[in-house]
């Protein structure tokens, strides 16, 4: 059984060698012109084709790995030998593979001293295509047979597969994008190494002066980050934490309402929120004139700055906290609080000694995650700042403003990073290596304790007029869709709708004539392909990290959380850096776009799904695989079921922040395919607020409508707990 | 080496020109705003034939795209935008020279443009700097409107007036060019340091300040008039003046991109983009800036140049980068690092 599978990748990869074109086609597979010229044409020759009929000798190793591994598959010996055949197979066709895809480019040798090494190339390579893709997937598939073959993972060629995917994924998709930019830290202007420019690029005031707390001048966009980001996580974490707190263990009447308040911010465009804060707070904003009005208080501009940038990071990432926390409080397992109080310990006693350090690897989890959105968020300190500069700002104005200057904002990255860097270890010194395993085989049969007044009221305190904000917000911004010209010209319209949504019926059908549409079925196709590629993704990333053991996992964790620390804008140029020139040449294509979508939103998937994975005991994998099921059954039938809320969280999440993303993929839009925040983002540019807010409200309701179908079909997890009337007084 | 670069450019062109239509394909990068980006891609369809693809970005991300390109160029024509990134990308070589026989019928300043920069970028329309108030928060102080240099420097103003950061914007960049070249550099900068009491905010975009005036944030900003017609007409109480003393202006720019794929097609889009035809989009859009072809018809609503007083504004010296780099880092020592009044 076990050695058919190698027989099957290397059969793949061979015939996509032979029957697929090799390199990239401009004009996509689907038109089938390639079917042809599969032999003859040097655009669309197949792998061998372009060996024998097209002199790309340099291929020819490449197949003849991939007929290696078919040797290896066949040929009767011991798993234990055949496992190393094909790991050594393997490896060599990756290696050229990769080596050849490397050196040779558009223009022949990509580096000079290759020139020197073997002369001048007369041939040329575009980007890799469908059968380049394909012997790609094989060979690694290959490897990771051969590696598990020969007893690692646990001999499971399954778990192989999977770390060999995500790593694989990983390192081509964030690792090298990244690693490209934050090179240009360590060069001058013309691309050569002078390693001390970082320091000279660090060592300014500007980045870490700390004159605000002495009272004269501003700080350094470092500490202005850094401050920032620490308020924002701790104050995510204590909402999300009180949001959490009231959904699950009180009789709060308006749950799903609350659920629902909770969830809007994040399915919004995020300068909608800075927009209504303006409009609100700013010094023409409600509250100013009406203190003006009332008491003569002369307006101010408090509102830019630290204090406007971090409410609006408050409503903008306190869903995330939410979302993460909220299984976790679910998971907290009712038998320990019994145990607790039948030892006699009050409810305020258990809920501080047994159910909160039980959540502590969910807090720590939502504070990381508050902290990381908190220093890689643009929109807001772009809208509210001020002259509050934070590093991602500055980062975004060192590439696109008047310095230009590459250096510099890979330098400022690199502290980014830094930062994140520090918050993810922090975060596990804080979890620490105890256990928070709470969901185990054993029935659980404990009612939920409710909670403590006092904590209950705390959270109530909290949450409630936050709530009641949140909605006043939403309220403002639904309005301004609804009016004329928003914050001056209050006559109502439906102008603003119908300039976007506009549908015509005639002879021929419907035709689609407003403006957003084109952008609005992009956005939603593009964010469908990534959503469950993201969660998939996520999920399996965040199964490995917590459930097996391996070489070089810590790494591995650290690469996931990548492509989350840096911002948006980054991302944005990395992509168009390392995917303009071949071997992955996909710029101007709708992939870039979903590889960056998953990519970048991945991280919070595989942070929801450790942190609920680490609350479900391991005894029920171990029970699983008494029973003699393999991993991928016991992932499916034991861990997957028990990750509702997890799966739920990421689909969502990957979802929403496709749709809502705008700063790293403004680099990446091309006129076909135009996403709805990119043309959102062009009407505030312009002035006009009304269509830009009519449509963040439609995708508003698109986005809700989305959740509502993902909740549904993914269901909710059963836990065996008795489902109670929970007496606890209305918080 | 460039011509082994543009050899294998070429037969890069050749491999991938698409068969779709016989007239081709030309790829634009369009700064302007998004609606006279897609007015002159209907257009230059309608008139030419040939397919425009066209993405809407900012100066300064294009110009970044360009840069990230440079190996692997995906554009044809950089349309639009202010001109001293396309004079840095001509400085960086990652434009084109290119002589339009249409050349003639511009106006001086837009030749010069194109002569400072070797031959390749070209103005197609400029834009004075000068103040944007909001004519309600004026009547409200009851403060008069700015119409000098010197006026901003009033105590009334203290904390209402709103200039982007020049370290960011390129509009902050012209005014503080200007100013240098109207009083001098040190007293250029003993202006913005007096100033400086008096703003309450250097905001990271060129624009923003404008739509603070707009939505009633702050009563002054320093920003291009034209964006100030924009916001008026949008029915925001905003109303601008160009200074006294006389005022700088920027010259909105196109490029040929090096390396461009549809060479020839890149070439016809630039020259109909120089013709009155072309031009006149730019006010169907609603955007008032003064187009560079003399047989454009000006716009009403636009704000004349004959009416102000334009100094020499010496695009060439002042769109070098090591002068911009000078002059930047000097305002952040001595007027940015400033505490905040």
């Amino acid at each position: 059984m076990i050695s058919r599978a190698p027989l099957a990748w290397s059969v793949a990869g061979l015939l996509a060698a032979l029957a697929l074109p090799w390199y990239a086609l401009q004009e996509g597979l689907d038109s089938g012109a390639w079917f042809s010229g599969l032999w003859s044409s040097e655009d669309y020759a197949s792998g061998l084709a372009q060996i024998v009929a097209h002199g790309k000798w340099w291929l020819a190793p490449v197949l003849s790995a991939l007929v290696a591994c078919i040797v290896a598959a066949l040929v009767p010996t011991t798993r234990q030998r055949r496992g190393t055949l094909l790991l050594l197979a393997g490896t060599a066709g990756l290696v050229l593979f990769v080596a050849q895809a490397l050196g040779i480019g558009l223009r022949g040798w990509t580096a000079g001293w290759l020139t020197t090494l073997f002369g001048e190339l007369d041939g040329r390579q575009v980007g890799l295509g469908a059968g380049g893709a394909v012997a790609l997937v094989a060979l690694l598939s290959l490897l990771s047979i051969g590696l598990a073959l020969r007893g690692a993972f646990g001999g499971d060629a399954f778990v192989a597969g999977a770390v060999t995917t995500v790593a694989a994924s990983i390192v081509l998709f964030t690792a090298w994008p990244i690693l490209r930019i934050l090179v240009q830290a360590f060069q001058d202007g013309d691309g050569v190494l002078a390693p001390a420019l970082l320091v000279e690029r660090l060592a300014t005031e500007k980045i870490w002066s700390l004159r605000c707390l002495s009272g004269g001048g501003r700080c350094g966009v470092a500490w202005n980050t850094l401050f920032l980001a620490l308020g924002c996580g701790a104050g995510t974490t204590a909402l999300g934490l009180a949001f959490a707190l009231i959904v699950m263990r009180t009789s709060f009447g308006f749950k799903k309402t609350l659920r629902v308040l909770t969830v809007l911010p994040i399915v919004t465009p995020p300068f909608v929120i800075g927009l209504a804060l303006i409009l609100v707070f700013g010094r023409s904003g409600l509250v100013n004139q009406f203190l003006e009005w009332s008491m003569g208080i002369e307006p101010t501009r408090w509102i830019y700055g630290f204090h406007g940038v971090f409410l609006a990071q408050l409503f903008a990432f306190t869903p995330v906290a939410f979302l993460v926390l909220i299984g976790v409080v679910e998971g907290v397992s009712p038998t320990l609080e019994e145990a607790s109080q039948t030892l006699r310990a009050d409810r305020w006693s258990t809920f501080t000694t047994v159910s909160l350090p039980l959540m502590r690897p969910g807090l720590a989890n939502a504070f990381l995650v508050g902290f990381i959105e908190s220093i890689a968020d643009f929109g807001n300190p772009i809208v509210l700042g001020g002259d509050y500069g934070v590093l991602s700002t500055e980062i975004y104005f060192a590439v696109v403003g008047a310095q230009l200057d590459y250096g510099r904002a890979a330098s400022l990255a690199l502290l980014l990073l830094v930062f994140a860097l520090g918050a993810f270890f922090l975060q596990r010194r804080i979890v620490g290596s105890g256990s928070y395993a709470t969901i185990s085989g054993k029935g659980d049969s404990g009612l939920p304790t409710p909670l403590p007044d006092a904590a209950r009221r705390a959270a109530a305190c909290v949450a409630l007029p936050w709530a009641a904000f949140t909605l006043l917000l939403y309220g403002f911004a639904f309005v301004g869709g609804l009016v004329k010209v928003w914050g001056r010209d209050y006559t109502p319209t439906l102008d603003h709708y119908a300039k976007a949504f506009a549908v015509e019926h005639t002879a021929d059908g419907l035709i689609w004539t407003g403006a957003a549409w084109n952008s609005f079925w992009t956005t939603v196709k593009l964010a469908a392909i990534a959503a469950p590629l993201t969660a998939a993704l996520g999920l399996i990333a965040a199964w490995l990290l917590v459930r097996q053991r391996f070489a070089g996992r810590a790494t591995l964790e650290f690469a996931t959380m990548l492509s989350f620390a840096v911002p948006g804008t980054v991302i944005g140029v990395a992509y168009v850096f390392a995917f303009n020139v071949p071997p992955i040449e996909i710029t101007g294509t709708a992939m870039i776009i979903v590889l960056c979508f998953i990519f970048r939103n991945m991280p919070v998937g595989v942070r929801a799904g450790m942190a609920a994975m680490s609350q479900i005991d391991r005894s029920l994998d171990e029970a699983s695989i008494t029973l003699r099921g393999r991993a991928p059954q016991t992932l499916f039938y034991v861990v997957l079921p028990l990750l509702r809320p997890a799966i739920v969280g990421a689909l969502v999440y990957g979802f929403v922040r496709a749709v809502t993303t705008v700063s790293a993929v403004v680099f990446l839009v091309t006129a076909e395919y135009e996403l709805a925040t990119t043309y959102i983002i062009l009407r505030v540019i312009n002035g006009d607020y009304g269509l830009a807010i009519a449509y963040s409200c439609a995708l508003i309701v698109l986005m809700l409508a989305v959740i509502l179908l993902i909740q549904f079909a993914v269901g909710e997890r059963r836990l065996g707990r008795r489902a109670v009337a929970l007496t606890g007084g209305p918080a | 080496m460039t011509t082994g670069i543009r050899l294998a450019a070429g037969a890069l062109a050749l491999a991938l020109a698409t068969p779709a239509s016989a007239q081709g394909v030309v790829n634009v990068y369009c700064s302007v705003q998004v609606e006279w980006c897609t007015l002159a891609a209907n257009e230059f369809q309608k008139a030419s034939g040939i397919k425009v693809s066209m993405s809407q970005k900012g100066s300064g991300e294009t110009i970044a795209q360009l840069k990230a390109e440079a190996q692997n160029p995906k554009g044809d024509v950089w349309f639009g935008g202010t001109g001293d990134p396309h004079l840095q990308a001509a400085e960086e070589n990652l434009t084109e020279a290119y002589k339009s026989p249409k050349m003639a019928d511009l106006h001086p300043w837009a030749v010069k443009q194109n002569t400072d920069s070797g031959g390749k970028t070209v103005g197609i329309y400029a834009g004075a700097l000068g103040f944007g108030f909001n004519t309600e928060l004026l009547a409200k102080k009851g403060a008069k409107a700015p119409a000098c240099w010197a006026d901003l420097l009033k105590p009334e103003f203290k904390a209402e007036i709103q200039m982007a950061n020049p370290n960011s914007s390129g509009t902050a960049y012209v005014a503080i060019a200007t100013l240098v070249q109207l009083m001098g550099e040190q007293k250029a900068f003993e202006y913005l340091k007096k100033m400086h009491a008096n703003i309450n905010a250097y905001t990271r975009s060129g624009t923003a300040p404008m739509k603070a005036v707009a939505r009633g944030e702050t009563m002054v900003s320093i920003s291009f008039v034209h964006d100030g017609v924009t916001e008026a007409l949008a029915g925001f109480p905003v109303k601008t003046a160009t200074p006294c003393e006389g005022t700088g202006y920027e010259i909105g720019s196109m490029s040929i991109v090096k390396g461009a794929r549809n060479m020839a097609n890149a070439k016809k889009f630039y020259d109909w983009a120089l013709t009155p035809e072309a031009q006149k989009l730019g006010a169907q859009a609603k955007q008032f800036q003064v187009p560079s072809n003399k047989a454009t018809p000006l716009p009403p609503q636009a704000p004349k140049f004959a009416d102000m007083k334009l100094i020499d504004y010496d695009q060439a010296k002042y769109g070098k980068s090591a002068e911009r780099k000078r002059l930047i880092a000097r305002w952040d020592s001595e007027v940015g690092a400033l505490p905040k009044p």
